[in-house]
């Protein structure tokens, strides 16, 4: 077919099935990578944030696992049997040293199960009360950091939308809580919310099994630490407001619900999940110091803080007893603090200087 | 400018004021919400034994009238009223006594913070990425992130029991060594930290270039430009290091046996001697809040490149 330079006709060539050569073209070198998928390999190529990944994922297991196998309970005294005199070979025995029923056990031939830490004063397996108290220490950081979450993303994101009068407001009630020695706060509150009615409100309910002290924590961490949260995600929210794209879906027609769905959520939830991830070591070591200073769980159930602080009374003979929970605390929060950080890192370019 | 500034100090002035009044209203009416008082623990005590304490430390009115008075005395005669475990000794005198110990603590504790803190800082800054910078990088990021109820152990174990060089009781003068150290150190990794990335934020400026270029001596320029810009920064970190080296104080205190105000505050806790939990809490959150008044001041005063809001 000859070409004509104005032709109207189409060009049936251009019409012809693909040749494999022109396919070769198209072929995707490799698969496109979401946002998600990115931030992820960026984080593993952090050598440092995918060790503390690791050691996290270990101690969590650890801690949910061992208590299931493990032959001896938190709260159980070895040396008190039903029926029999109390035996008190079992209060403070070494790493791997037995109470005297299990050497008569051993001597008859029966293996017992190893003491690894030794038992406490009250001749309590410690172990398995170290094991407990990392399980209390992670849940209490956790569920910690979901109400400050839960709590600081409504607040905040409400003072961000509404703006107005509605923000000054909010704000201004942030800019006074945060003005507040958060520390201290706490240390009142618990101090008065562990001495109040409360527990014989919550008596028979779900909420006795978790203790008035660490349900006095959790209403502390909701009345006091939502604040910077909340600062974070309006912060986030006003900025956002004001972007291009959203100018832009705008323009198309967009509805709010799909703006917040689809722009002001995704841009804002990496954010939201590393500022929530820095919380939770923080929250630990509030939940430790309080139990250090007797405000934290409820005996026998132990916490590491609160195994710290007995342990400080037979320092000098028992130092291991204190060392033990001073490491894994240290461990869990350091490595949550430094994978925190890979996480910003890798999911916050912007941030990164 | 002046104008502005001077409205600015202003507002950060009624705004700490409020804050303190606001603690003492948090304070006042939370432990006076706890039900049972102070006196329902002790055993044995009669109706009438009860009403005439209750009478004695004037439980017996208004809970609004007590706020006032309690109120009136805190501002004008400095007043907390009486401890009711310590017969006998007023809440201020068990404060200031205290005060006296931790004071000396926490100045100590401040001041090795922030003087070993600046030096390592600008070392790390200057060696950047050399083995030095690394070796301080690693240890300030421990020591941030440790407890230091944990730090205090640790030390104590360390330096008290398996090395027995320094004593265990916090009472001495010598004694005062390991809670100082164990004080210092958070403080201390965080203003290096905060030092190295000033200092190497400022080495890249402009001006650093121009004093090199004029032929400026390289101490002075590392002195008087660079140092002198990057240590702004530090003193916002004022105001959450006396916070620190409160709250620590009180653990560390305890650790030590150091016969300080956060000692107090923690035995008043387990005691329930309400007036005394109120006096400490008072007291330690006014210093934390005046501290934080101090630094945020210092700071936009000290640059002049900081808008005032």
């Amino acid at each position: 077919m000859r070409k004509f330079p104005i032709n109207m006709h189409l060009n049936v060539d251009s019409f012809l099935p693909a040749s494999d050569a022109e396919k070769e073209y198209m072929v995707q070198m490799r698969p496109s990578t979401t946002f998600f998928r990115d931030g992820v390999k960026r984080l593993l190529k952090n050598k440092i944030a995918t060790i503390s990944f690791i050691m996290i994922i270990i101690i969590t297991l650890a801690c949910i696992l061992i208590p299931l196998f493990w032959p001896y309970k938190y709260d159980k005294q070895l040396g008190i049997s039903l029926g029999k005199p109390v035996d008190p070979t079992y209060a403070n025995l070494r790493p791997f040293e037995y109470g005297e029923t299990e050497q008569a056990k051993i001597a008859a031939g029966e293996t017992v199960f190893p003491h690894i830490f030794g038992t406490d004063s009250a001749g309590r397996d410690y172990f398995i009360r170290v094991v407990y108290g990392t399980r209390i220490s992670l849940l209490v950081g956790f569920f910690a950091s979901l109400i400050v979450l839960v709590i600081g993303m409504t607040v905040g994101s409400i003072a961000g939308y509404c703006g107005g009068k509605v923000d000054i407001v909010i704000m201004r009630i942030v800019d006074i809580i945060y003005s507040l020695p958060d520390m201290l706060m706490v240390i009142l509150l618990s101090a008065a919310l562990n001495n109040s009615g409360l527990d014989k409100l919550i008596q028979g309910t779900v909420l006795e099994k978790i203790g008035l002290n660490i349900l006095s924590l959790f209403i502390v961490f909701g009345l006091l630490y939502w604040v910077s949260m909340s600062r974070l995600i309006r912060g986030q929210i006003l900025s956002l407001r004001e972007q291009e794209y959203v100018l832009a879906a705008r323009a198309c027609g967009a509805k709010p619900g799909r703006i917040i769905k689809k722009h002001l959520m995704p841009n804002c939830i990496g954010v939201v999940i590393i500022s929530t991830a820095l919380q939770i070591p923080s929250a630990i070591f509030t939940e430790s110091y309080l139990s250090f200073l007797g405000l934290g769980v409820n005996a026998p159930m132990p916490s590491l803080g609160s195994l710290a602080s007995d342990a400080l009374n037979g320092i000098h003979s028992y130092s291991y007893r204190l060392i033990i929970p001073a490491v894994v605390i240290s461990l869990i929060v350091l490595s949550l603090n430094l994978f925190g950080d890979g996480l910003r890192d890798a999911f916050d370019p912007k941030l990164n200087k | 400018m002046n104008s502005k500034m001077a409205f600015y100090i202003v507002k950060r002035v009624l705004l700490a004021l409020f804050t303190v009044f606001l603690v003492i209203t948090i304070t006042f009416f939370v432990m006076h919400s706890v039900p049972g008082g102070p006196f329902t623990s002790e055993k044995a005590i009669s109706a009438e034994a009860q009403k005439a304490l209750e009478a004695k430390y004037g439980l017996d009115k208004p809970l609004f009238e007590q706020y006032v008075s309690y109120l009136k005395d805190i501002v004008t005669e400095l007043d907390f009223g009486p401890s009711i475990k310590t017969r006998g000794r007023d809440v201020a005198d068990i404060i200031a006594d205290g005060l006296q110990t931790s004071a000396k603590l926490g100045v100590a504790a401040a001041a090795i913070a922030l003087v070993f803190g600046i030096i390592l800082g600008a070392v790390a800054a200057l060696r950047r990425n050399k083995p030095i910078d690394r070796i301080i990088m690693v240890f300030t990021t421990a020591f941030v992130s440790m407890p230091s109820f944990i730090m205090g152990s640790l030390l104590l174990i360390l330096f008290a029991i398996v090395l027995n060089i320094l004593p265990a009781n916090g009472s001495t003068a010598e004694g005062l060594i390991l809670p100082i150290i164990t004080l210092s150190l958070s403080p201390l990794s965080n203003i290096t930290r905060l030092t190295r990335s000033s200092m190497l934020d400022v080495l890249g400026q402009d001006y650093i270039v121009t004093a090199k270029a004029k032929g400026v001596p390289h101490i002075k320029v590392l002195f008087g430009h660079a140092l002198k810009n990057a240590l702004i920064p530090v003193i916002t970190y004022f105001g959450p290091m006396l916070a620190y080296i409160v709250t620590g104080s009180l653990v560390v205190e305890q650790i030590f046996a150091v016969p300080g105000i956060g000692r107090e505050f923690v035995s008043s806790i387990t005691n329930r001697d309400y007036p005394l939990i109120m006096g400490t809490t008072i007291v330690l959150a006014v210093l934390i809040v005046v501290m934080n008044l101090i630094s945020d001041i210092l700071y936009k005063v000290v640059d002049p490149r900081i808008k005032f809001e």
